[in-house]
């Protein structure tokens, strides 16, 4: 027995302790992004959103891969064209993959018009990553590979315009174009926002006070009565390229205002925080204090005003192009695409232009749940 | 007076105003007096107290002596170990941030005084970069000798602020303080924020860093149970005002300004039998854009007199090392917190 007894205790590790202090401690020495985005991560419409914002992206880099035509090819059998119909089972009943019939245009006597009717004699597969149509990835690249091709026919998911041009492939290309005008728009008001914002809250004093006025008088003018003023400078005879980075910079240098309002709020509450007056006092230099401690205070802040920012943005784009002043073919935009679902008769006959405003929306809404569950998260050290 | 040996730092007629500004185009209408008229000295080694309410302008005054902010008026003479007496207030931008080393400053919040986003061996480590005090390779060294000092364990140095409670990070705060070795901290209202239980701890850090350092403490407090715990001398200051400065033990036995009796008579008893009698002070306390004329507290003052609406007192001496200003410091009987 006395044997038994002697034996040391045999030490069990209790696992389930053991990743308990491995979670927690983790989450003690988490970085303030990491922080951020366990907070995100709860915001489920957020990351919906992202999910969203990310196929974007993906369209917006490999447009000419996604989009099966180049935004100005015709098929000119197919004009003012519904969206075509995918079929998996042809008329006898058989699988047959996915694939479409291809649309001939037929005389009708007694309407005195063109009806366009699928040939069913024919089947024409739908080819995935399948060679098609050549293109220049951003004008750079030479290829061919598309997502998906019919041989020998053309594939119309949301039909074609009043040229006969592919409307999928138009707004893919669209995408490239609208969202890249709200990436520069918003680089462009993010560094004025910061450098007129940081000197009104810096300086103080007669400088805040002109800025903040200049400010004030800006945000009063109408938008819509704006732009077109300033579209309207524009000379006409510039070349379409132009006129786009020119409506993008336009677009920019109107939307700083409510980012330097904010950095300038940050920096003035910033300047009493406790622990920046203790950097002062630890000898910490302006630039030190500003680069180590103030900057990455807010930087949390003025990421999630650019997100919500975005929408304005994209909107802007898409009204200005819409009236007719801001971007013209051949340049594809959302905008310039509804430009063409203008009249009465678009939404009769061709509701299928409306697409791009669908694209808007999404889009819109996609940055404005990220956006919002950003700005949740903005703060992780709020208590 | 004590001599000049014997004093690490001397205030003179300090004074900060804050201009409210009114107007569109930013016209001086009207001044706060923070601090008015403030001086004291603090002698090598002691903890000296300050205590108020909120609004009386100590923190304003605690930060005025690191020069944390600039003052209006007055001086602030230094007597360093290896340096000639020199005034504050009259260094250079470089001369001052010399002069960080040999002074640092805990705080109330240990919340907001600590930036989150750093680590907590950044955050202790950021005096020495700042003041390029340390070679690199010693940094990492003292930043563990000072956590230790502290009770902060060297594991906690590469987890952030958030990871701790209270306590915690004002162990934090204080290993930030002491990391550069100054022998002078300004300790604003370090336990105000914290659980009674963890105070008492943190105060007997305090104790055993000065004893094992040989620090001075300038000690801003609204406790005056805590004053009373670790001060060696206190000054009582009231609307931006010093009304009093004695050592603790004089303050507490025999008061000579009837506002520092009052908050000696609300200083609760932790013995329930006790009954206490406080001095009720009638009013609010005046705002500090309106000060009351001649003695500020005359209108909530018990004794008052018509010269105290009148003229100011004077700060005096009464007795060794006991100022206080007030018209009739030398003849009012007054109870202090102990008999």
């Amino acid at each position: 027995m006395s044997a038994l007894n002697s034996t040391p205790p045999v030490e069990i590790p209790d696992l389930e302790e053991q990743t308990m202090d491995r979670a927690k401690e983790s989450f003690y020495t988490a970085t303030q992004f990491q922080l951020m985005w366990l907070k995100f991560r709860r915001h489920k419409l957020a990351i919906i959103g992202m999910f969203v914002l990310a196929l974007f992206l993906i369209a917006m880099l490999f447009a000419e891969f996604l989009a099966p035509y180049g935004s100005q090819s015709r098929d000119a059998d197919y004009l003012f064209g519904k969206p075509q119909s995918i079929h998996f089972f042809d008329d006898d009943g058989n699988f047959r993959g996915m694939f479409v019939y291809s649309v001939i245009s037929q005389f009708n006597i007694d309407t005195m018009q063109v009806d366009l009717v699928e040939d069913r004699s024919e089947i024409r597969p739908v080819n995935f990553f399948a060679k098609g149509e050549p293109y220049k990835m951003w004008g750079l690249i030479k290829g061919d590979l598309h997502l998906f091709h019919v041989e020998d026919a053309f594939i119309h998911l949301f039909g074609t315009d009043s040229l006969g041009r592919d409307v999928y492939s138009r707004v893919i290309f669209g995408t490239r174009t609208s969202l890249s005008i709200g990436f520069i728009g918003v680089i462009i008001s993010f560094i004025l926002g910061l450098a007129i914002g940081g000197v009104s809250g810096y300086f103080g004093g007669l400088i805040d006070d002109i800025v903040q006025r200049m400010i004030e008088f800006i945000r009063s003018i109408p938008t819509l009565p704006l732009w077109m003023s300033l579209a309207a400078i524009l000379p006409k005879e510039w070349s379409p390229l132009r006129v786009y980075f020119a409506v993008t910079v336009l677009l920019g240098f109107l939307s700083w205002t409510t980012l330097a309002r904010r950095v300038r709020g940050k920096l003035i509450s910033m300047r009493e925080e406790d622990f920046v007056f203790a950097a002062r006092i630890a000898g910490s230099s302006d630039a030190r204090i500003i680069w180590r401690h103030m900057i990455p205070a807010f930087l949390s802040y003025i990421i999630v005003d650019l997100t919500v920012s975005f929408p304005a943005m994209i909107l802007g784009e898409t009204t200005l192009s819409f009236i007719g002043l801001g971007l013209r073919e051949p340049v594809v935009s959302w905008g310039v695409l509804l430009q063409a679902s203008q009249n009465i008769k678009a939404i009769e006959q061709h509701p299928w232009l409306f697409f791009p405003a669908i694209f808007v929306v999404i889009s819109v809404l996609a940055f404005s749940l990220v956006g919002d569950g950003m700005r949740d998260a903005a703060d992780p050290y709020s208590h | 007076m004590p001599g000049d040996d014997q004093l690490l730092l001397e205030v003179k007629n300090l004074k900060k105003y804050f201009p409210i500004r009114r107007g569109a185009f930013g016209t001086v209408k009207k001044t706060v007096k923070a601090v008015d008229r403030v001086s004291f000295f603090i002698k090598k080694g002691e903890t000296f107290g300050l205590v108020g309410e909120s609004g009386s302008g100590k923190t304003t005054t605690g930060r005025l002596i690191l020069r944390a902010m600039e003052p209006t008026e007055g001086e602030v003479i230094y007597h360093l170990e290896d340096r000639e007496p020199f005034d504050l207030m009259k260094l250079s931008k470089k001369e001052l941030w010399e002069f960080r080393r040999y002074s640092q400053m805990i705080f109330q919040d240990p919340y907001s005084s600590l930036n989150p986003r750093m680590t907590v061996r950044d955050i202790v480590a950021e005096p020495l970069i700042a003041t390029k005090a340390l070679q690199k390779e010693a940094v990492t060294q003292r930043i563990r000798e000072t956590a230790k000092k502290c009770q902060v364990s060297i594991e906690f140095l590469r987890r952030y602020p958030h990871a701790f409670s209270g306590g915690q990070r004002q162990r934090i705060g204080i290993a930030r303080a002491l990391v550069l070795n100054p022998p002078f901290i300004v300790c604003d209202e370090p336990v105000s924020a914290l659980d009674v239980s963890i105070q008492a701890q943190i105060l007997n850090l305090l104790n055993d860093l000065q004893e094992e350092l040989d620090l001075t403490y300038l000690f801003i407090a609204h406790d005056l149970s805590v004053v009373e715990h670790i001060c060696d001398r206190v000054g009582v200051m009231y609307l931006g005002r010093l009304f009093e400065m004695a050592t603790t033990r004089d303050l507490f036995f025999s008061p000579r300004h009837p506002y520092t009796e009052a908050l000696m008579s609300a200083i609760p008893a932790a013995d329930p039998s006790i009954i206490m009698e406080p001095i009720k002070l009638t009013g609010e306390i005046p705002s500090p854009i309106n000060p009351p004329e001649g003695c500020s507290f005359h209108p909530r003052c018990r004794y008052a007199q018509p010269i105290c609406s009148q003229s100011i007192p004077e700060w005096k001496e009464y007795s060794p090392e006991h100022f206080a200003a007030c018209h009739f410091a030398g003849e009012l009987e007054l109870k202090g917190a102990f008999k």
